[in-house]
C-alpha cells in the first residue's frame, strides 16, 4: 500500500491558503458533519479511538488529555493553540500554518466543539511573521463564512479566535510557560498540579494542543479513527504502557544534507531512510557522523544508531530523551562533536528561564566549560563534571519545575557517552576549534 | 505630553476584549510600541501599565523577561536583522555569515548602523532550518543566505 499524504497535501496548490480553495478540496467537510451530526463526546471518543499522540514533543494522547477537563463545568473553557515551535531542527507548524491554515483552523474548531471550548488562543512565535498573517486572514475568513463567531453553522455554538504573539522566548512552548506568557506575565512554568485542564489560562479549565495534533483532529474526523490506526507503528501487545505510535508525521530534516526539508510518512520511519531516500543522502559524498533525532533536546544518535526507527519508542531504545518533535539534524563526518555540543549548550543557556538554580545554573556552566574546551583550554575531568551536571539537572532527577533542563542535559550526556574519544582526543591535543577563527566576537 | 498617540492608546483598547485579564495585554501592547517607536521608552511603560491597571513593575517584569523588547537607550533600527545561528544553520555557515555581515555593516552583533536603517542581531532557531543558514528581516525569513546573496540582501535593506 502506498502512503498517500495528508497533512501536506494542500502544500503548494496554488492559493492553498484560500477558503474556496480548501474548501474545494474537501475541507470544513469533517467540521460541517461533526457540528450537524456528532455530539463533544463522540469527537472525543473518535480521536481516543485513532490512538492520536501529541506532536509537540511529549507524545501525550491526545483523547486522555481532553477528558481530563472537569465534566459539566460551568464557566469558560479555554483552548490554546502551541505555535510556538522552537525547538531546534523544527519548522513543521510553520509549514502548516502558512500554507494550509485552513486546515489547522479547521482542527482547532473541532477541538473547541469537543472540549467545549468557547475561546481559542493562538500563541504564536513573533518570530513566524509570515503565519501571522496567512492564519488572521484565515481567520477572517472563517468568521464571514460562520465557521466562527457565534451560532457556528446554525448551531448553538460559539467560538472566538484569537492570535497571540510571543517575544522570543523558547520557555513558552512549555504548556504552563505559555499560559503565563498568555497571561501577561513572564513565562515562569507552573508547579503541577493543578494540571491546565483542571486550573489553566486565567485560572479556568484549559486544553493546549500542538498545531500538527490539531491538524491530525481534521483528518481523524473526516476519514475516521480506523484510518488513522492504520498508519504507523501498534503498540507492543507485551507491554501495556505502550500507546503506540499511530499515524502520518511531518519530518523534518536538516544540517548536513542534500535535500533539508519537510516530509510527511508514517511514524516509523528510520533515520537512514529519511537521509538517503527523503533527503537525498549526506552532502558533499561525505558520511554522516551522527544526527539529533527529534529536535535539539532529545540528545544524539551515532551514524551506527540510523537504523532507529523514529516513533515513540525507537529513539528512547538508543538512549535519547524520545522522539520529540521528529526534527532530524544530520552532521557529516567532518563536523566536530565539541562544536556541535557547543552550540547546543549555549542554545539551553539562553533559553534557561532562570526560575529553577539547577536549570539557570546548570546551564550556564555547560556553556562556560563547553567553551573552555572549544578555546584549546579544557581539562580531562570536565567531561566528568558536564556528566554530573547533565544527570542532576531535571524534572528526571527532580530537581527542576519544567522538562528545558532535561532536554538540556540529554544532548550533553548522549555527546559525552557516545563521542568520548573524540572530545578526549580534543582535550589532550589542546587545540582550538576552528569555528573560533569566523566567530570570535560573538 | 504622553508618549503613547492616541492612535496607539486605541490599537491597545482594542485588544482588551480579548482577554478576561487586562494584564494579558501586555505582550500585545509591548508589539504596538516598539512597532511604532523602535523601542520601550520608560514613560510608555508606565502609560500602558495604567492602561492595563497594573504597576509599572508589572510591566517591566514582563518586558524585560522577554530580550526582544529595547530599551530607550538602545533603540532599533530601522529594520531588525536577525541571523540564526543555532545547530542547522551553524552547520550550513551561520558563524560565517554573522561574521561576514557584522564586517559589512561596521557594527558587532547587536549594534546598529550609524544611519539607524539596520540592527544586526544573533538569533537561537527561527524555524526555517530547511533554508539554512537564514535570517529574519523584522518577521519574515530569507532562506539559503550565501556569500553572494548576502550583499543583494543588505542593498535592499539600505534603500
Amino acid at each position: 500500500m502506498t502512503f498517500e499524504p495528508v497533512l501536506l497535501r494542500n502544500v503548494g496548490v496554488p492559493d492553498s491558503q484560500k477558503l474556496d480553495v480548501y474548501r474545494s478540496r474537501g475541507g470544513y467537510r469533517a467540521l460541517i458533519r461533526a457540528v450537524q451530526q456528532m455530539s463533544p463526546a463522540d469527537l472525543i471518543q473518535m480521536v481516543k479511538d485513532s490512538g492520536l499522540r501529541g506532536r509537540g514533543g511529549a507524545g501525550f494522547p491526545c483523547g486522555l488529555k481532553w477528558t481530563f477537563l472537569p465534566k459539566d463545568h460551568r464557566g469558560p473553557i479555554y483552548l490554546c493553540v502551541n505555535a510556538d515551535e522552537s525547538e531546534p531542527g523544527t519548522f513543521n507548524n510553520r509549514i502548516l500554518m502558512e500554507d494550509d491554515p485552513h486546515q489547522v483552523l479547521e482542527g482547532v474548531i473541532l477541538a473547541a466543539y469537543a472540549t467545549r471550548a468557547t475561546t481559542a488562543y493562538f500563541y504564536l512565535r513573533y518570530e513566524y511573521g509570515a503565519c501571522f498573517r496567512s492564519m488572521q486572514k484565515a481567520i477572517d475568513e472563517a468568521y464571514a463564512a460562520n465557521l466562527l463567531g457565534r451560532d457556528i453553522l446554525g448551531k448553538k455554538f460559539h467560538l472566538e479566535v484569537f492570535l497571540h504573539r510571543g517575544a522570543g522566548a523558547y520557555i513558552c512552548g512549555e504548556e504552563t510557560g505559555l499560559i503565563e506568557s498568555l497571561e501577561g506575565k513572564r513565562a515562569w512554568p507552573r508547579i503541577k498540579p493543578p494540571f491546565p485542564a483542571v486550573e489553566g489560562a486565567f485560572r479556568k479549565p484549559t486544553v493546549i494542543n500542538n498545531v500538527e495534533t490539531l491538524a491530525c483532529v481534521t483528518h481523524i474526523i473526516d476519514r475516521g479513527p480506523g484510518w488513522f490506526k492504520s498508519i504507523g507503528v501498534p503498540a507492543d501487545p507485551k507491554n501495556p504502557r505502550d500507546a503506540g505510535s499511530y499515524g502520518p508525521k511531518l519530518y523534518c530534516i536538516s544540517g548536513h544534507v542534500n535535500k533539508p526539508g519537510c516530509v510527511e510518512l508514517p511514524l516509523g520511519v528510520t533515520v537512514r531512510e529519511l537521509v538517503d531516500k527523503h533527503a537525498a543522502g549526506v552532502w558533499k559524498g561525505r558520511k554522516a557522523k551522527g544526527c539529533i533525532p527529534g529536535g535539539l533536546s532529545m540528545g544524539f544518535l551515532t551514524q551506527a544508531e540510523f537504523d532507529t526507527p523514529l516513533d515513540f519508542n525507537g529513539p528512547v531504545k538508543a538512549g535519547c530523551l524520545g522522539l520529540g518533535t521528529a526534527a532530524v539534524i544530520v552532521f557529516d563526518d567532518h563536523s566536530s562533536m565539541v562544536d556541535v555540543l557547543y552550540n547546543t549548550c549555549r542554545f539551553f543557556a539562553h533559553e534557561s528561564c532562570g526560575q529553577c538554580t539547577p536549570c539557570r545554573e546548570g546551564t550556564g556552566w555547560m556553556l562556560k566549560i563547553t567553551d573552555r574546551i572549544r578555546r584549546g583550554q579544557g581539562r580531562m575531568e570536565d567531561l566528568k563534571i558536564l556528566e554530573e551536571i547533565g544527570n542532576s539537572i531535571g524534572i528526571m532527577p527532580g530537581t527542576t519545575i519544567c522538562g528545558l533542563a532535561d532536554g538540556a542535559g540529554w544532548p550533553l550526556k548522549t555527546a559525552i557517552k557516545k563521542f568520548r574519544p573524540e572530545f578526549e582526543e580534543f582535550i589532550r591535543s589542546g587545540r582550538k576549534s576552528r569555528q573560533l577563527d569566523v566567530a570570535s566576537n560573538h | 505630553m504622553t508618549i503613547l498617540s492616541e492612535e496607539l492608546r486605541q490599537k491597545i483598547r482594542a485588544l482588551l476584549p480579548r482577554y478576561p485579564a487586562k494584564q494579558a495585554v501586555t505582550l500585545p501592547a509591548l508589539h504596538l510600541v516598539q512597532d511604532t517607536l523602535r523601542c520601550v521608552p520608560l514613560d510608555a511603560i508606565s502609560e500602558i501599565a495604567d492602561m492595563l491597571d497594573l504597576s509599572p513593575a508589572e510591566v517591566y517584569d514582563a518586558m524585560s523577561f522577554y530580550g526582544f523588547f529595547r530599551s530607550e537607550t538602545n533603540p532599533l533600527g530601522a529594520t531588525r536583522l536577525w541571523v540564526c545561528r543555532s545547530l542547522s544553520c551553524m552547520l550550513r555557515g551561520a558563524d560565517e555569515l554573522l561574521q561576514q555581515l557584522s564586517e559589512k555593516l561596521g557594527v558587532p552583533p547587536g549594534g546598529t548602523t550609524p544611519d539607524g536603517k539596520i540592527t544586526l542581531e544573533s538569533a537561537e532557531c527561527i524555524g526555517a532550518c530547511e533554508g539554512a543558514p537564514c535570517v529574519l528581516v523584522n518577521d519574515v525569513h530569507r532562506l539559503n543566505l550565501t556569500p553572494q546573496n548576502v550583499d543583494e540582501l543588505l542593498l535592499e535593506l539600505r534603500k
